[in-house]
C-alpha cells in the first residue's frame, strides 16, 4: 500500500492534468491552479523540514568540532540573525512582533532585516554572480584551444560572433560594398546566431520535449518508480 | 456647389457605413475572454474601448490609434454577457459604437488538436514499444557515454576514498528535470552503497530534500547497506540561487569530492559550479535540458547528458526492458518530428501553410 497509493495518485493526477490541457471547461481549467496551490501549501510546510535539516547538519559539525566548523557557525549565526530581526521588526511594509521598528529604522536607515539584506546579502550575491565573468574567460580559453577540426571550427565561430557583437566588427568590414554585405562581420555573427545556433538549440529542445513526454508517460503508468525510492 | 455637397455627404456616409465594432466570444477557450475587433474611418485619431462593469460603470480596457485593429479582453467571468463601448475620435467629431458578447466555456481546445494528435501518436508508439519489450523483444539502445561513465566515477571516488557530490538541479519538485534527476540519484546511491562510497546530496528546496532523502535511503536498503546510509549527507542548503552555489562551491573546495554530478535544471550558476569542480580535479558529469546551459557544461565537464539523455538516463541505467522499450518510443518520436519538418518545409516552399498552421495552433 505504501508503494501503490503514490502510484495510483500519480496516475490519477497525471491523467487529470493531461486532460485539463485540452479541456478548457470547468472544473478542468481550475485543476492545474488548484494543484499548484496545493503544491505551494505542501512546500510551505516542507520549509520547516529544510530548516531542521540546516540546523541539525550545522549544529552537528560545530558540536563535533569537525574541520572548518567555524563556517558552519557563521552560517547558523547568519540564519539566526535574519530570523530574529525579521520576527522582531518585520521587513519592508510588514510589521514584526515589536511593531514596525520605526526607532531602529531611523537609526539604521532601514529595518534591521532590510538593512542586512541590502548591505550584506545583496553584495555577497552580486559578488558570486560576478565570478561568472572570470569563469567564462577560463572556460572559453580551454574550449578555444585548437586540438581538432571541431575545436578549430568552434574557435573560428566564436571569434566571428565575439567580434561581430562589438564595434570592432563594424569597423573592420564596414567598407565592404552592399553586394558583399553578407560577409560584413556583424551580419555573419547574426547569421550564425539566427540559423545554425537556433537550429541546434531547437533540436535539443525538441528532443528534450520528447524525453519529457516519454518520462511523464512512464511515471503516469507507474513503469518509472525510482523517484519513489525503489522498484518494489 | 450642390453636387459638391452631395459628393461630400456620400463619402461621409460611406465612411460611416465602414465603421464596425464587433465583440465575440474567444473561441475554444475557458470562456474568460472576448475578442474585440474594429474597422473605422481612416481619419480616426484615437480609439478608446470601455467595458460596462457589474455596477454599470464604464471601465477602460484598451486604447489605440489604429483605425483597424483587434484586442482580446481577458480575465472575464465565464457564461456572462459583456457590453463594450468604442469611442473613436476624429478631427472635429467623435463616434460611439456599442456591442456585446457572451462568454462561453468550451469542452475542447480545438486549436490544440494538432498537439493532441502528435501526443497520441507518440504515446501510442511508446506504449507499443513497452508492450513489445514486455513480450521479450530485444531493442538496440545506443550507448550514452555520460551514463556509462558513472561506474568509472564511482570507482575513482572509491579508490581515492573521497565522496561523490550529487546536485539535483536548482528547481523544485514540480520540474520534470528534478524528477529525472532523482531517478538517476536512485541508481547512483545504490552503486555508491555497494562500493561503500560516501554520497553528498545538497538540496535547494525542502520538497526536493524530502524526496532525495527517501530515494537515497531506499537505494541503500536495496543495496543491502542500510547501516551505511548517513541522513546528514542529504541536506538542505538554502533557497537562494547564489547562496546555494556558494554552499556547493564550499563543499567542493573543502571536501574535495572525486566525482561531481550536476543533473537537473540549472541556470546562471551552471558554469560557476562546473568550473569550481574542474578546478578541484573531480571527474564531472552533467545533464540538463536547459539548452542555454549545455555549452557551459560541455566545456567544463567530462561527460554531458544533452536534453533527452537526462530523461532517458533512468531507463538506460535500470536495464529494465519495459523502460528501454519506452526509449525506442522516443526514437520513433524523433523520426516523426524529422518527417514533419521535411514535409513542412516542402509544403511551405510550395506555398501551402496548412500543416504549419495546424501544428502552430497549439502554441497560440
Amino acid at each position: 500500500m505504501k508503494r501503490s497509493l503514490p502510484l495510483i495518485l500519480a496516475f490519477i493526477v497525471g491523467v487529470i492534468v493531461l486532460l485539463s490541457e485540452f479541456i478548457p471547461h470547468r472544473p478542468f481549467n481550475q485543476i492545474v491552479s488548484t494543484l499548484e496551490n496545493w503544491f505551494m501549501i505542501i512546500a510551505g510546510f516542507a520549509i520547516l523540514l529544510g530548516q531542521i535539516s540546516l540546523i541539525r547538519m550545522n549544529a552537528n559539525k560545530i558540536a563535533n568540532r569537525l574541520p572548518d566548523w567555524q563556517y558552519h557557525l557563521a552560517g547558523l549565526v547568519s540564519f539566526a540573525l535574519m530570523l530574529i530581526f525579521g520576527l522582531l521588526w518585520g521587513m519592508q511594509e510588514t510589521p514584526g512582533l515589536l511593531g514596525d521598528g520605526s526607532g531602529i529604522s531611523a537609526w539604521l536607515g532601514a529595518k534591521p532585516f532590510d538593512y542586512l539584506f541590502e548591505n550584506a546579502y545583496m553584495p555577497l550575491s552580486a559578488t558570486l554572480f560576478s565570478l561568472l565573468a572570470f569563469f567564462i574567460a577560463s572556460a572559453a580559453y580551454r574550449a578555444f584551444i585548437i586540438r581538432s577540426l571541431e575545436s578549430n571550427l568552434l574557435m573560428i565561430t566564436a571569434v566571428i560572433v565575439i567580434i561581430g557583437r562589438t564595434s570592432i566588427g563594424t569597423m573592420l568590414t564596414g567598407w565592404l560594398p552592399e553586394s558583399l554585405s553578407f560577409w560584413h562581420i556583424p551580419n555573419l555573427a547574426d547569421f550564425i546566431m539566427e540559423y545554425p545556433n537556433s537550429a541546434a538549440q531547437r533540436a535539443i529542445l525538441i528532443s528534450a520535449g520528447l524525453g519529457i513526454v516519454g518520462s511523464s508517460l512512464r511515471i503516469i503508468l507507474g513503469i518509472e518508480r525510482s523517484y519513489l525510492g525503489g522498484d518494489k | 456647389m450642390r453636387l459638391g455637397m452631395v459628393f461630400v455627404l456620400l463619402i461621409f456616409s460611406c465612411l460611416l457605413c465602414a465603421n464596425s465594432f464587433i465583440a465575440q466570444d474567444s473561441p475554444w477557450d475557458d470562456g474568460r475572454a472576448v475578442d474585440l475587433s474594429w474597422e473605422l474611418s481612416p481619419m480616426t485619431r484615437q480609439v478608446s474601448i470601455q467595458r460596462v462593469n457589474e455596477e454599470g460603470l464604464l471601465v477602460d480596457v484598451h486604447k489605440s490609434t489604429l483605425a483597424k485593429g483587434s484586442f482580446t479582453d481577458n480575465n472575464l467571468e465565464a457564461n456572462e454577457t459583456y457590453r463594450y463601448r468604442l469611442t473613436a475620435d476624429f478631427a472635429n467629431d467623435n463616434l460611439v459604437l456599442i456591442t456585446e458578447a457572451t462568454t462561453v466555456e468550451q469542452w475542447f481546445a480545438f486549436r490544440k488538436l494538432g498537439f493532441l494528435l502528435l501526443l497520441l501518436v507518440l504515446s501510442c508508439a511508446i506504449l507499443y514499444y513497452i508492450h513489445a519489450a514486455r513480450k521479450g523483444k530485444d531493442f538496440f539502445i545506443r550507448r550514452i557515454a555520460g551514463l556509462d561513465s558513472m561506474e568509472e566515477a564511482i570507482g575513482r571516488a572509491t579508490e581515492k576514498g573521497r565522496p561523490i557530490l550529487y546536485v539535483p538541479g536548482i528547481s523544485d519538485l514540480d520540474d520534470i528535470q528534478t524528477i529525472a534527476s532523482l531517478t538517476i540519484l536512485s541508481h547512483l546511491a545504490e552503486r555508491s552503497a555497494e562500493y561503500n562510497t560516501e554520497l553528498i546530496v545538497p538540496c535547494r528546496f525542502s520538497m526536493v530534500l524530502s524526496a532525495a532523502k527517501e530515494v537515497v535511503k531506499e537505494a541503500y536498503i536495496k543495496a543491502g547497506r542500510p547501516d551505511a546510509y548517513k541522513a546528514d549527507n542529504v541536506f538542505y542548503l538554502t533557497d537562494d540561487q547564489f547562496g546555494f552555489v556558494a554552499g556547493i562551491d564550499g563543499i567542493m573546495l573543502r571536501e574535495k569530492p572525486a566525482a561531481n554530478f550536476f543533473m537537473g535544471s540549472f541556470y546562471a550558476e551552471s558554469l560557476i559550479l562546473a568550473e569550481t569542480g574542474f578546478a578541484t580535479g573531480a571527474i564531472q558529469t552533467a545533464g540538463t535540458a536547459q539548452a542555454h546551459q549545455l555549452p557551459f557544461f560541455v566545456v567544463s565537464c567530462d561527460y554531458t547528458l544533452i536534453g533527452e539523455e537526462l530523461f532517458a538516463a533512468s531507463a538506460y541505467l535500470s536495464k529494465d526492458p519495459q523502460q528501454l522499450g519506452s526509449l525506442k518510443g522516443h526514437d520513433f518520436g524523433k523520426l516523426m518530428v524529422i518527417l514533419l519538418i521535411i514535409i513542412g518545409v516542402i509544403l511551405q516552399i510550395l506555398g501551402i501553410s496548412a500543416l504549419k498552421d495546424f501544428i502552430a495552433g497549439a502554441a497560440s
